[in-house]
């Protein structure tokens, strides 16, 4: 019989589907496994209200899990819970790395309240490294993104909101 | 009267009405990133909906969805503010009214994150932080549009004169928000329209923008009472699960 853990170590193969480099866990998106002798329950929170993406993750995470507790004759369960509310902070430093190798920038601390007082936070370009960027839009290519531009190479590319 | 279902159907309908209005700007923005931005903020609108509604079908307890909610109520059965179901104009006028909607939405769901009823806090700290990104965005299109040429200002300055008297409703406090507010699980509108008038007055004068002369507000949308563009949306967004009740994708 798979333990709690176990569990939760064959959701870190379920990648975002907006985000591939990163998987459900790392994303922070899987919030807690729990697992007795008739039952694997995973609780998932979205990373905004609307994301799109949920019902493929909670999918992804059914398809990856189910034939095996199915083996073991316990039920599986995916269930949407919003409290705590995501925050960007949940992403730890090794996957940042991941995103800004992807090209994506990532978020810098939710303590750095510049971004909600108006003011600019400090955005690295994830290609040149240069911190010469302006802010294209507040809002990019997905819910939890932004579309900045860096002045040195260029090159528009996505920052990760920081929520 | 059901006050808890009452009061979840009217922070429901204001999110749903408004994100279905802001998904209408798809293909249509001014330029690429509005279009995306606009479409991204009635995303996150049609997100909050869902959850309010769902707990507005578990409240009424006769068996509704959040689906059965939003698709199989008539017009006189939407309790959302009538500011939301103001046509979407031009761009200033969706700007204008997305502004003063967010204004209201970053005070709500902060008094709401206080709410004795854990669910409804849980709801308000997540939209607790998009309202205040949709702010952020409104607010600088606000300063953008009316410090900007005197052809932008005069339109967006026309925008907020239609509009204004619409926000009566947001902030009207009635038996529904009396009880809301005496069982500790919601708030009294009213209480939350000092802080809306602070952050209309700091953005206005950033936008060269006048208050315009008190006038009768528009009230009626918390009772059913609607204008008649309501009417034409809900059609549009209803037709298809009205015509096939069961169908699914």
């Amino acid at each position: 019989m798979r333990s709690a853990d176990d569990w939760l170590k064959l959701l870190h193969e379920v990648p975002d589907p907006e985000i591939p480099v990163l998987n459900v866990v790392e994303m922070g998106i899987v919030r807690t496994v729990e697992s007795n002798d008739a039952s694997v329950e995973v609780k998932i929170t979205p990373t905004y209200m609307g994301c799109p993406a949920m019902d493929a993750i909670a999918d992804d995470i059914r398809a990856q899990l189910s034939p095996l507790a199915s083996q073991e004759g316990r039920s599986l369960s995916v269930e949407l819970v919003y409290a705590p509310a995501w925050t960007t902070d949940w992403l730890s430093d090794s996957a940042k790395a991941k995103l800004e190798a992807y090209g994506i920038a990532p978020p810098g601390k939710t303590t750095d309240k510049r971004a909600l007082n108006g003011e600019a936070p400090t955005v690295r370009c994830p290609k040149c490294k240069s911190e010469a960027t302006e802010l294209i839009s507040l809002f990019g290519s997905t819910a939890c993104k932004a579309h900045y531009r860096c002045n040195d190479c260029a090159e528009p590319f996505d920052h990760f909101k920081c929520i | 009267m059901n006050a808890r279902y009452e009061y979840l159907l009217r922070l429901g309908d204001d999110a749903l009405i408004l994100g279905q209005q802001l998904g209408l700007w798809t293909g249509h923005g001014p330029v690429l990133e509005e279009d995306i931005a606009l479409t991204n903020i009635g995303l996150d609108q049609i997100g909050q909906a869902r959850a309010w509604l769902t707990m507005a079908g578990r409240a009424e307890e006769q068996g509704r969805d959040e689906d059965a909610l939003a698709f199989h109520r008539t017009p006189a059965e939407f309790r959302n503010a009538q500011l939301c179901e103001r046509p979407n104009g031009h761009f200033g006028d969706t700007i204008v009214r997305q502004f003063l909607f967010d204004a209201y939405a970053v005070q709500l769901h902060a008094a709401l994150a206080h709410s004795k009823d854990a669910d409804i806090a849980a709801i308000a700290r997540k939209s607790a932080k998009e309202s205040a990104y949709h702010l952020r965005h409104s607010s600088a299109w606000m300063v953008r549009l009316g410090d900007g040429t005197p052809e932008s200002n005069d339109k967006v300055q026309a925008s907020l004169n239609v509009l204004l008297p619409f926000a009566g409703d947001l902030f009207h406090a009635d038996a529904v928000t009396d009880t809301a507010t005496s069982e500790g699980w919601g708030v009294n509108p009213a209480s939350l329209r000092p802080a809306w008038e602070a952050t209309l007055a700091e953005t206005l004068e950033a936008a060269q923008l006048q208050r315009p002369a008190p006038a009768p507000e528009q009230t009626g949308g918390r009772q059913g009472r609607h204008t008649e563009k309501l009417s034409y949306l809900l059609a549009e967004m209803q037709v298809l699960p009205r015509t096939y009740p069961d169908a699914k994708w």
